[in-house]
């Protein structure tokens, strides 16, 4: 299945003009702990995805709310000359893509 | 120990708009002050580098109006944070020009407390001098930026903002700031816990972000004790809940568990959500750990140059399948033309939307899609170039050849005439760093009437 059919909020948005992050929140925790323990839900997944380097991805998890939020640099910042996204807010994809 | 404390957060940001019965309704109780950010980063450099505000002149006036009414017949201070939408003198000076027309208006003087928070050039080079570390993923600073800062501004804390209700404010219109120190001052001037303090500050600048169905465009309403708060949007339509305040810990923030202020680390790894009705929310045991060593973000931006777009559908799958094809040709073109203009000093771009604009290049290559529009891009070191460039290459683009080309009479359906527009200049965030410097900003006082 993939990660954004599984999700039931799938968003991206900047955290300030050089990283974007982007917010995976589950109604149930049998799909939270299916992304967070699936072989493909890794740094270097991810990086190669956006093709940013595995050490700049940071994964982090929120269980109260069943949440997982993935920050990542971004490759242009922000409104800056070849910005394509100055929100950040269509940068869920291709993680969305991802088949869990 | 003062009693509890009762704030409006008037709406997310200054000019979005909120519904005048949420108002009223939040005035049916006592309001301590009535707090209302009017800036961020995230429409991105243009707006500090410029100097104009990315909410119009007439949205603030209208959220503004309504609720002077309130803030002088009942002596509740209002405080606004990040004025103008970057804070820097233009725009803070912008945003007392409407207050000035609001007191003509409505026949009424306010104390304002003005906290500039601009940067002088000779600062900039004290920090650059080692006193600077980058923010939020940033480069290292470059010190050929230096001289070419636009308007370089301090992101300060509660400090000023407590001196200015000290002084006693009506109306405190800030230069940039953490959003947090619009709503935190009061309460940490009256003894609430920085840590309490400052995650209620966080949640209330999005006004009724937090709240279900999500209004960044209405009030909300916080209730702060010694050792915990409440949030409660006025507007009946909406409501909070644990996970809808507890979510919105997360909203453009790198961390859920912690964020950091001048003033520290508020870690939120301990804090409990509980529902005291169907409506409101109470938030405990959010902490500061004070940081050793304060700092103080820093933000600029420098000029890049100019830009000049146009815009074009394309219907004719032979067309949109040689799109490289396309491109090639009118950078060549345009190479070939440009003589106005040395080739290292534009950049041309091709953004092919129902493509490959929205995540670039980087993605799998989709099906090719039954139509696509095409945004081509000029940037060079004048408007009148960037211009040129644009229409040299929109009419290359109209015309250029390619295999299998039937429609030979042009490739691009243009909805508009002028089918080119002018962007105005490109800035690009140059300073975005902590520095340990101390900033002394202090409120500078005015009469308006």
């Amino acid at each position: 299945m993939k990660l954004y059919d599984l999700a039931m909020v799938c968003r991206s948005k900047n955290a300030g003009p050089f990283q974007v992050t982007i917010d995976l929140m589950f109604t149930d925790e049998a799909s939270y702990r299916q992304v967070l323990e699936a072989p493909c839900f890794t740094p270097e997944t991810i990086g190669g995805l956006y093709q940013v380097p595995a050490e700049s991805v940071a994964i982090k998890r929120f269980d109260r709310i069943l949440t997982i939020k993935v920050v990542l640099p971004r490759r242009v910042p922000s409104g800056s000359p070849g910005d394509s996204d100055v929100y950040g807010s269509q940068q869920h994809f291709p993680l969305g893509d991802l088949e869990i | 120990m003062s009693e509890n404390i009762r704030y409006l957060s008037l709406c997310g940001l200054l000019g979005y708009g909120y519904a005048p019965q949420s108002l009223e309704n939040a005035l049916e109780g006592r309001l301590d002050f009535i707090g209302v950010d009017a800036g961020s980063t995230d429409p991105g450099p243009y707006y500090l580098g410029s100097g104009k505000g990315f909410v119009k002149r007439l949205q603030v006036k209208r959220d503004l109006s309504l609720v002077m009414p309130a803030v002088k017949s009942r002596g509740i201070p209002l405080i606004i944070g990040s004025a103008g939408g970057s804070g820097a003198k233009p725009h803070v000076d912008g945003l007392l020009d409407i207050l000035q027309e609001i007191c003509h208006e409505q026949s009424i003087s306010l104390k304002v407390a003005v906290i500039y928070s601009d940067l002088s050039p000779d600062f900039i080079r004290k920090a650059a001098a080692g006193h600077l570390a980058p923010c939020g993923g940033a480069p290292a600073f470059d010190p050929e930026a230096i001289d070419r800062l636009c308007h370089p501004v301090a992101q300060f804390g509660t400090g000023p903002m407590m001196e200015a209700l000290r002084g006693g404010a009506e109306v405190i219109v800030a230069g940039r700031c953490c959003d947090t120190a619009i709503f935190a001052a009061y309460p940490i001037l009256h003894g609430i816990p920085a840590g309490m303090a400052l995650h209620a500050a966080k949640i209330a600048e999005c006004g009724a972000l937090c709240a279900r169905p999500v209004g960044a465009n209405d009030c909300l309403i916080v209730e702060m004790e010694h050792d915990s708060f409440t949030v409660e949007p006025p507007n009946p339509i909406r409501c909070c809940t644990p996970d809808s305040v507890a979510a919105h810990s997360l909203y453009e923030q790198p961390d859920p568990n912690c964020f950091y202020e001048p003033e520290g680390k508020i870690d939120l790894s301990e804090c409990r959500f509980e529902a005291l009705s169907d409506r409101k929310v109470r938030v405990s045991s959010s902490r500061l750990v004070p940081s050793e060593h304060p700092t103080t973000k820093l933000e600029g931006t420098i000029l890049r140059g100019f830009r000049s777009i146009t815009l074009a559908g394309l219907r004719d799958p032979a067309a949109i399948r040689h799109l490289d094809d396309i491109e090639k040709g009118v950078r060549q073109a345009v190479a070939e033309s440009a003589s106005f203009v040395k080739p290292e000093e534009y950049t041309l771009r091709f953004y092919r939307y129902g493509v490959d604009a929205v995540t670039g290049g980087h993605e799998i290559p989709g099906a090719p899609p039954r139509e696509a529009a095409l945004v081509i891009e000029a940037i060079a070191p004048s408007q009148e170039k960037a211009d040129a460039l644009v229409a040299l290459a929109r009419s290359k683009a109209l015309h250029q050849g390619f295999p299998e080309r039937k429609a030979t009479a042009g490739n691009l359906a243009f909805p508009f005439s002028p089918s080119d527009f002018s962007g105005g200049e490109v800035y690009e965030f140059a300073l975005y760093h902590l520095t340990d410097l101390k900033i002394g900003l202090t409120p500078e006082w005015r009469t308006l009437a």
